[in-house]
C-alpha cells in the first residue's frame, strides 16, 4: 500500500528539528526510514507531519573524541560497515552492522533510527546493550545523555522524551585485550534475529576475565545483559569451560516465546550462541585456551 | 495533494523539475510521473526488492524513500542500462545467457545491486558468497539464484571489464 498523506518537514539542524518536533501534534521523525516507511506503508503507523532528519548534516559521521567513538544518529549503517575508523575502534559495531538487513537496506538505514524503533530482532540495540552505550538526546531543554541501559522503555519505545531527538551514540574504544564478537540465528541470511548475542571481554595479562559483557536480543522486548553470567566470568581463566559455563546460565534466561519460536527454543539458542561469542570473543582478545 | 513540495532531482542524467506530493515514493514517482516503468514494485514494505534503484550510486528500496528525499540526488534506474541503441549491458547478457531471470519482474533490481557490486567490486575478484549476499536483498520466485550467481561471476570476474 501507500502511505496516507501527511506534511514533510526537512530541517538543516537540529534546533529547528527539535521546535518543529515539540510543536507539530503527531510528528514522527524520519531518519533512514528502513522500518518507519513500511510501517507507514502498511498503515500501521499514521503520523500526520514526518520531520525528515536527512538534510541535517551534523547528524551524520563518525568522529573519535576523548570519551570514545562518537556516532552520529544518522550514520548510515553501510558509511559504519565500511568504516576502517568503526573496525579498529569498536569492531563489536562492525560485526553487529554487517548483519543488519540487506545492503539496499543499509545503504538508507541509519544506526539512530535503529536504536530509537527498538525492534526487538534488530542488531544494534544488543550491540549498545553490550557495550553501554551513551544516548546522546537534544530536546527543548537541552542536551540529555541516557544510558542504553535506561534507553529502551517498552517494545518498540524508548525513554525519549516527547520533543527529544537521539542526536549521537558514544561508544567506548576497544582498548587492547579486548576481544568482541557478535552472533545470531535466523533462518535466512539478513533476516531479524530469532536470538542474537553481542559479547565484549578483556583480559589481564595472566589471560583471567577482566571484565565481561553479555547482550541477548530477541528474547525480551528490549536486550538483556547477562549480569550473573558476567559477574562469574570476572577472573575466570578465557577457556572454553568458562564458555560453557556462561552458556549454561543464558540457558536460564527468561525468553517471550510464541508458537513459532517457544522459549524453551530460544533459551536452547541462547545456550549455544552464548558460548560461542564468549569463544569468538576470549580467541579475539588473545586467549590461548580457547 | 495534500501536501505539494517542489522536487529537483537528475534522472538517469537528465534533469527532472516537478512538484510532487510529499506521501509520494520514489518508485512511484518514477512509474507514474515519469513514465519509468523499469522500475517495479512488488511488496511495497522493503522486502522484495524488485524496486532496488541507485541513489547517488547506492542501491536503495524505492518504495521506502520518498520521491522528495530524492532532492538533488542522482537516480540511476534500469532504463539507464542498456545503450541506448539498445544493446545490453554484459551483466543484462549474462543474465539472459545464464538463465538468470525467467518471469522477468525481478529482473531490474536484481541488475541494480549487480551494478553496485560491479562499481564496489571494481579491479578486485569477488566471491560466489559476495555475490549471495548481494543478491539476497532481491527475492526471486523463478530461477533459485543459480544462473544469477554464474552470470555475475562471469561479469564481474571477467579478465577484462567488459563494460
Amino acid at each position: 500500500m501507500k502511505a496516507p498523506a501527511f506534511r514533510y518537514h526537512a530541517p538543516t539542524d537540529v534546533a529547528q528539528a527539535v521546535s518543529l518536533l515539540a510543536s507539530l501534534e503527531n510528528a514522527r521523525v524520519l531518519a533512514g526510514g528502513q522500518s518507519l516507511m513500511p510501517m507507514m506503508n502498511l498503515r500501521v503507523a499514521g503520523p500526520d507531519h514526518l520531520i525528515d532528519l536527512g538534510r541535517i548534516p551534523e547528524l551524520a559521521g563518525v568522529a573519535q573524541v576523548p570519551e570514545g567513538l562518537l556516532v552520529g544518529a544518522m550514520t548510515t549503517q553501510r558509511a559504519l560497515e565500511t568504516s576502517a575508523v568503526v573496525a579498529r575502534l569498536c569492531p563489536l559495531l562492525s560485526e553487529a552492522v554487517s548483519n543488519v538487513g540487506h545492503q539496499q537496506t543499509r545503504n538508507r538505514g541509519t544506526i539512530g533510527g535503529s536504536l530509537c524503533h527498538l525492534d526487538p530482532g534488530a542488531e544494534l540495540p544488543v550491540a549498545a546493550a553490550a557495550l553501554d552505550a551513551v544516548m546522546i538526546a537534544r530536546g527543548p531543554q537541552g542536551e540529555r545523555r541516557i544510558a542504553f541501559a535506561d534507553f529502551p522503555a517498552d517494545y518498540l519505545t524508548s525513554t525519549l522524551e516527547p520533543g527529544e531527538i537521539l542526536t549521537h551514540v558514544l561508544l567506548p574504544v576497544a582498548s587492547a585485550r579486548a576481544g568482541s564478537a557478535f552472533l545470531e540465528f535466523n533462518r535466512r541470511p539478513a533476516d531479524y534475529a530469532i536470538v542474537s548475542v553481542a559479547a565484549h571481554v578483556t583480559l589481564d595479562e595472566a589471560g583471567r576475565v577482566a571484565g565481561a559483557s553479555i547482550a541477548v536480543g530477541g528474547v525480551s522486548h528490549a536486550p538483556v545483559r547477562l549480569a550473573d553470567a558476567e559477574a562469574g566470568l570476572v577472573g575466570a581463566l578465557a577457556d572454553a569451560a568458562a564458555c560453557a559455563q556462561a552458556g549454561r546460565l543464558a540457558a536460564t534466561l527468561a525468553c517471550d516465546g510464541d508458537d513459532l519460536y517457544p522459549a524453551d527454543y530460544k533459551q536452547d539458542l541462547c545456550e549455544t550462541l552464548v558460548r560461542r561469542a564468549l569463544g569468538a570473543a576470549f580467541k579475539r582478545a588473545g586467549a590461548g585456551h580457547v | 495533494m495534500f501536501d505539494p513540495r517542489p522536487l529537483n532531482v537528475t534522472v538517469n542524467g537528465a534533469t527532472v523539475q516537478r512538484t510532487v506530493d510529499s506521501r509520494v515514493h520514489l518508485a512511484d514517482f518514477l512509474r507514474k510521473e515519469l513514465g519509468l516503468t523499469g522500475t517495479h514494485i512488488g511488496c511495497e514494505h522493503g522486502v522484495c526488492g524488485a524496486c532496488t534503484v541507485l541513489v547517488n550510486g547506492a542501491s536503495v528500496r524505492a518504495c521506502l524513500m520518498l520521491a522528495v528525499q530524492a532532492e538533488g540526488c542522482a537516480v540511476q534506474t534500469i532504463e539507464s542500462v542498456a545503450a541506448p541503441g539498445g544493446a545490453l549491458h554484459p551483466i543484462q547478457s549474462a543474465l539472459a545467457r545464464h538463465h538468470g531471470l525467467q518471469c522477468g519482474y525481478c529482473t531490474p533490481g536484481v541488475v541494480m545491486t549487480l551494478l553496485e557490486l560491479q562499481r564496489e567490486s571494481a579491479g578486485r575478484a569477488v566471491s560466489e558468497h559476495e555475490v549471495r549476499a548481494a543478491l539476497s536483498g532481491n527475492l526471486c520466485r523463478c530461477t533459485g539464484y543459480q544462473g544469477m550467481v554464474d552470470a555475475a561471476l562471469e561479469v564481474l570476474n571477467a579478465p577484462a571489464a567488459q563494460s
